[in-house]
């Protein structure tokens, strides 16, 4: 219900009331939050993973709770595009959210397909997952390198006229190098972090907590990691990055704004409380007021390194 | 239809030992007990340390305006659960999932352990009407009786040790009584084992059987997908939205 001006934000040429997102696989489609807040309120929503073919997911143990954060290898369970394109968009077009869809692709030329088929009225934008830790068809064999990566986002680019958002690993040696090819490649925007690899080891059985073996850590740990990377490939790229990794306060996106991102993106602390955006927008807009700052883009990048 | 859900700071109004290792908690959350129906459930947060996710319970009693969930002090979260005292907030998410059928003529109703909780107020709703078989290891296990006696028809007990009622489980004693009794309906939680086979014995019998699956979960929501369930057909539900109640044919349990 904040309707600010404050907040306001233009990113990729949509309007938005805030530069506050929800990051993919953490809220759904959306319509799982609607009890809790107006989803308009947000600068977007990142739906769940989708791929060509519906995937059932990873069997076995899917989640495990670490300290300050968590594991997950969901395995991108997901009912296709085909299904999402013809039940899921008209079922949420109500809301009035930006709808990013995440794609995953076992191929440059599969993320085209997907690019294309989501080249539709009711789409904001694309973002090209390259960076699943959880399967091995695909996802982050396409993060973990630059002419990879880049073929993705000129294939996706090629098949639409979306906005293309890259969302790069934090799973590699040096993400600026990675970021710089999706930027020459035509990406439009950036967005990190994707989950830290990680395992859990059940000291009973000796044997791994999660079905997967190994999972995406995520959560607060994760944030001086994510805000690191955030702040590293600002440096590095000159187009707009959508910051995330361990997101659960307002203080916490402030760094984000001031370490460069152009917008935040709100993970995993929408299962911890499902108002965490809103609480997140309205603090950013009390730290605006006290601030005397009249829009949120008076942070970006604003670090002061003396 | 989907209830509503909320999220609300709960003033705890008693937080009780009732066994070894179980808990008993009410707390006081109007809006959540309004929409609460039997099968169910909360998440609680328990803010302390680095826990992060909240924990998932079945809705065991609703009163006027409180809920009363049970638990067992298995990890951390249990365990910092325990120290909460009267007064004290916790931040309450729900009521979550579909619960139970509470339209049956004659249901029994079958627990095994913590699984004991939502039917507890399943049999409340049943106003009397229903049986309830209850397994445990041991007589401590079976506490659980003196709650359910004001609420129920007929109570049969079964022990590992024999120690209460007849020595066994809760699978020895059930074809007896689907023999004895022409029940419409068998309403099972409790360890995945148990509810396999009471509704492998259920369906023998031809009694529909409902069954209340555990899994771990993040959100409650149906957004994270780590409750995922397989059902018969080859697909996925999520233990969170689709159940926790499921009808037995439903799902691999």
């Amino acid at each position: 219900m904040n309707e600010s001006s404050r907040l306001k934000t233009t990113l990729l040429g949509i309007p938005m009331k805030s530069p506050v997102m929800t990051s993919s696989g953490t809220f759904g489609f959306g319509e799982e939050f609607a009890d809790f807040l107006n989803l308009d309120e947000l600068g977007g929503v990142f739906v769940k993973g989708t791929t060509l073919l519906p995937r059932r997911g990873n069997d076995g143990v899917r989640i495990a709770e670490t300290p300050a954060g968590m594991l997950n290898c969901i395995g991108l369970e997901n009912p296709g595009v085909d299904v999402f394109l013809n039940e899921t968009l008209p079922r949420i077009a109500k809301y009035n959210m930006n709808i990013f869809v995440n794609i995953s692709g076992g191929s440059a030329e599969e993320y085209g397909i997907l690019a294309e088929k989501l080249d539709v009225d009711g789409v904001a934008g694309i973002e090209l997952n390259v960076s699943c830790p959880n399967v091995k068809d695909g996802g982050i064999i396409f993060g973990t390198d630059p002419k990879a990566a880049a073929s993705v986002v000129r294939e996706a680019k090629k098949h639409t006229s979306k906005p293309v958002i890259l969302k790069l690993s934090p799973n590699v040696t040096d993400i600026t190098e990675i970021a710089k090819a999706c930027e020459d490649a035509g990406a439009d925007a950036l967005s990190l972090i994707n989950t830290l690899m990680g395992m859990a080891i059940d000291i009973k059985t000796w044997k791994p907590v999660l079905g997967n073996i190994t999972g995406g850590l995520s959560g607060p740990c994760v944030k001086p990691v994510a805000l690191r990377l955030v702040w590293q490939t600002a440096q590095a790229v000159n187009i707009p990055i959508i910051g995330q990794g361990g997101i659960s306060t307002a203080a916490d996106a402030i760094e984000f704004f001031l370490a460069g991102a152009s917008a935040v993106s709100v993970g995993t602390a929408n299962f911890v409380d499902p108002y965490a955006t809103t609480k997140i927008i309205q603090g950013l807009d009390d730290y605006l007021e006290k601030n005397n700052l009249s829009n949120i883009s008076e942070l970006v990048g604003k670090l002061k390194m003396d | 239809m989907a209830l509503p859900k909320i999220a609300v700071d709960a003033s705890v109004i008693i937080n009780e030992q009732v066994s070894e290792d179980v808990f008993r908690l009410e707390l006081l959350c109007p809006e959540i007990a309004a929409y609460s129906k039997p099968g169910m459930f909360v998440q609680v947060r328990v803010d302390k340390g680095m826990l992060l996710l909240r924990r998932p319970f079945g809705i065991a009693d609703v009163k006027d305006k409180s809920i009363t969930v049970f638990y067992r002090v298995l990890g951390e979260g249990t365990k910092a659960l325990t120290s909460v005292k009267s007064g004290d907030l916790l931040n309450v998410l729900g009521p979550l999932g579909n619960g139970f059928k509470t339209d049956a003529k004659r249901p029994l109703l079958v627990g095994g352990g913590m699984g004991l909780a939502p039917l507890l107020y399943l049999a409340r709703f049943y106003q009397g009407k229903a049986d309830i078989l209850m397994g445990g290891r041991n007589k401590q296990e079976i506490f659980w009786e003196e709650y359910f006696r004001p609420y129920a028809n007929n109570i049969f007990i079964t022990t590992d040790d024999g120690s209460v009622g007849t020595k066994g489980f809760t699978t020895s004693l059930l074809p007896q009584l689907l023999t004895d009794t022409k029940y419409d309906l068998v309403a099972v939680c409790g360890p995945g084992i148990m509810m396999q086979l009471i509704s492998d014995i259920a369906a023998k019998y031809d009694v529909p059987c409902q069954v209340s699956l555990e899994k771990r979960m993040a959100c409650g929501l149906g957004a994270c997908l780590s409750c995922a369930v397989d059902t018969k057909d080859g697909q996925r539900k999520k233990v969170c939205k689709d159940g926790p109640v499921f009808w037995a044919e439903e799902v691999q349990i």
